[in-house]
């Protein structure tokens, strides 16, 4: 029998990552689609590193960042009496860098596709840029939504590197899936690596499964 | 009474333009912005709606500032109670027709006008369609009747019908001539289209380069001829043809064909395409019942 543990922490990690994403991606999406400053190219750039950048690069500096040795993880350490390096809440963090663009990026372009007219008339009828977002134009793009929650939350399932350098591999803390099935195969304990991975695999397939369908329009008649 | 006196640099399709609008409107007026793509039509209704800023100058509403440079005031889009109808229509597509209008609704205002727009628009039977299950002349209709739910002052309609057919266009036309004068409104259009120029306003602004070239009203500016007739349509040329010593010329009348004879003086400045108003002076009209 295999051990659950990596595999709830896993899914556990994904939820509260996705979850906190959501909220962090929306407002920056809504900036950037609508933004004409400067400081906009720089934005997007940093929100994108993260799709070429390796993980480890990510992993390594989120590391010395979080380190309680420097200011910022000594200050994080003392005033919120969070350990952020080898701990879950670190990995949330690094997770949410690592899936931003999965997450801001659909968001994005969805709020960029909407016709300029739609949100003008909202204005005109006197209604708040806050109104006009919460009722029209986040719902004209639940699919866009849809969208990059799945794909943050699978995104977040598969990653490794960054897991392996700010999280390590401490049993029910930071031992996640990917990293167990690294473990597993060193161990030279290839049932239980295969175990591991056939699950991921099939579950990942079926999240990107139900993204192209609902994106394809397959499901849409289940859906609305 | 609306005063504009606006300044704004555009960077347009047609190049670099320097618009200076200054106009003013009585209330109860229908006013009619004419002239080519790109001088600056849509930017001005964009201005005085308040989802453009322009450069320098103001905007005086009834005693209200609405935009002043020189004292900085600017009054927020939504503050403004205007309505604006676009070219496309601009439904919400997560909403159904009814809701559409729900949501225009201020905090704590009777939703008994729901049921009366509904009513004057004719929409009840799709009130709980979704926008894209509906046609163009439908879609303008349930803009029109959004656009006055918040029971607005002025009604700005950016080419509203330029997209629809000549039939549903005509129905339209009454629309908003019904609505114009129900509501009190004081309603500025931007129109390419002649005909429904002089049909539903009283004041056409010619703008050319940026700047108003021409104003007055519909049938001065767009005809010059000097002709007082008792009946008069516009419409326009489909066909000349020559018949013995006459010319026969085929007039499209709002949804009529309409043959007239012509010398071949009157016809040397004419061709096929030309809006032309047709009027008479002397002559008895039989009415029949229809």
């Amino acid at each position: 029998m295999i051990d659950w543990t990596p595999l709830i922490l896993t899914f556990k990690l994904a939820i509260v990552a996705t979850t906190l994403l959501f909220i962090i991606a929306i407002p920056l999406a809504y900036w950037l689609s609508k933004s004409t400053s400067k400081l906009k190219i720089v934005v997007s750039t940093l929100v994108s590193m993260p799709l070429v950048l390796p993980p480890t690069v990510l992993g390594f500096y989120l590391l010395i960042a979080f380190s309680p040795n420097n200011v910022f993880g000594s200050w994080v350490n003392e005033w919120l009496g969070i350990d952020l390096v080898f701990s879950f809440t670190g990995l949330v963090i690094a997770s949410i860098i690592y899936s931003l663009p999965f997450m801001v990026h659909p968001i994005q372009s969805g709020l960029s596709s909407i016709p300029k007219s739609i949100t003008e008339a909202s204005y005109v009828m006197g209604k708040s840029k806050l109104t006009t977002l919460l009722k029209v134009q986040l719902p004209c793009i639940k699919t866009s939504m849809v969208t990059g929650a799945v794909l943050a939350f699978a995104h977040t399932i598969g990653e490794f590197g960054v897991v392996l350098m700010i999280g390590g591999n401490i049993p029910g803390e930071t031992k996640v899936a990917s990293v167990a099935i690294y473990d597993e195969v060193e161990a030279l304990n290839y049932d239980a690596a295969n175990t591991y991975s056939l699950i991921l695999f099939a579950i990942t397939f079926c999240i990107l499964l139900a993204v192209y369908s609902i994106n394809g329009g397959y499901l849409k008649r289940f859906w609305k | 009474m609306i005063n504009l006196d606006l300044h704004k640099r555009l960077d347009g399709a047609a190049g670099k333009l320097q618009l200076h609008i200054k106009l003013s409107i009585n209330k109860g007026d229908f006013v009619t912005i004419y002239g080519d793509s790109g001088v600056g039509k849509t930017s001005t209704l964009r201005m005085l709606a308040g989802l453009m800023q322009p450069d320098s100058g103001n905007i005086q509403v009834d005693n209200n500032t609405w935009f002043d440079d020189k004292s900085n005031t600017g009054i927020a889009v939504q503050e403004r109670n205007v309505a604006f109808l676009f070219q496309d229509y601009a439904l919400f597509p997560n909403m159904s027709v009814i809701e559409n209008l729900q949501y225009g609704l201020r905090k704590e205002q009777d939703n008994s006008i729901i049921n009366d727009l509904l009513q004057i628009m004719e929409l009840q039977d799709l009130k709980n369609k979704k926008p894209d299950t509906l046609s163009g002349g439908q879609k303008q209709r349930v803009a029109l009747a959004r656009a006055l739910v918040q029971k607005p002052n002025i009604l700005l309609l950016d080419e509203p019908l330029s997209a629809l057919d000549s039939k549903t266009r005509i129905r339209l036309q009454d629309y908003l001539l019904q609505v114009h004068r129900d509501f009190n409104l004081t309603t500025i259009m931007v129109s390419h289209d002649i005909g429904e120029i002089v049909k539903l306003s009283n004041k056409v602004c010619i703008l050319e380069n940026g700047k108003i070239a021409k104003q007055g009203l519909p049938e001065e500016i767009f005809v010059n001829t000097g002709v007082s007739g008792k009946f008069k349509f516009t419409g326009e040329i489909l066909k000349i043809e020559k018949q013995e010593v006459v010319y026969i010329v085929t007039v499209l009348i709002q949804n009529n064909v309409v043959q007239l004879i012509a010398q071949a003086s009157e016809i040397s400045n004419l061709s096929v395409g030309d809006k032309v108003m047709v009027a008479s002076k002397a002559f008895n009209p039989i009415i029949y019942k229809i």
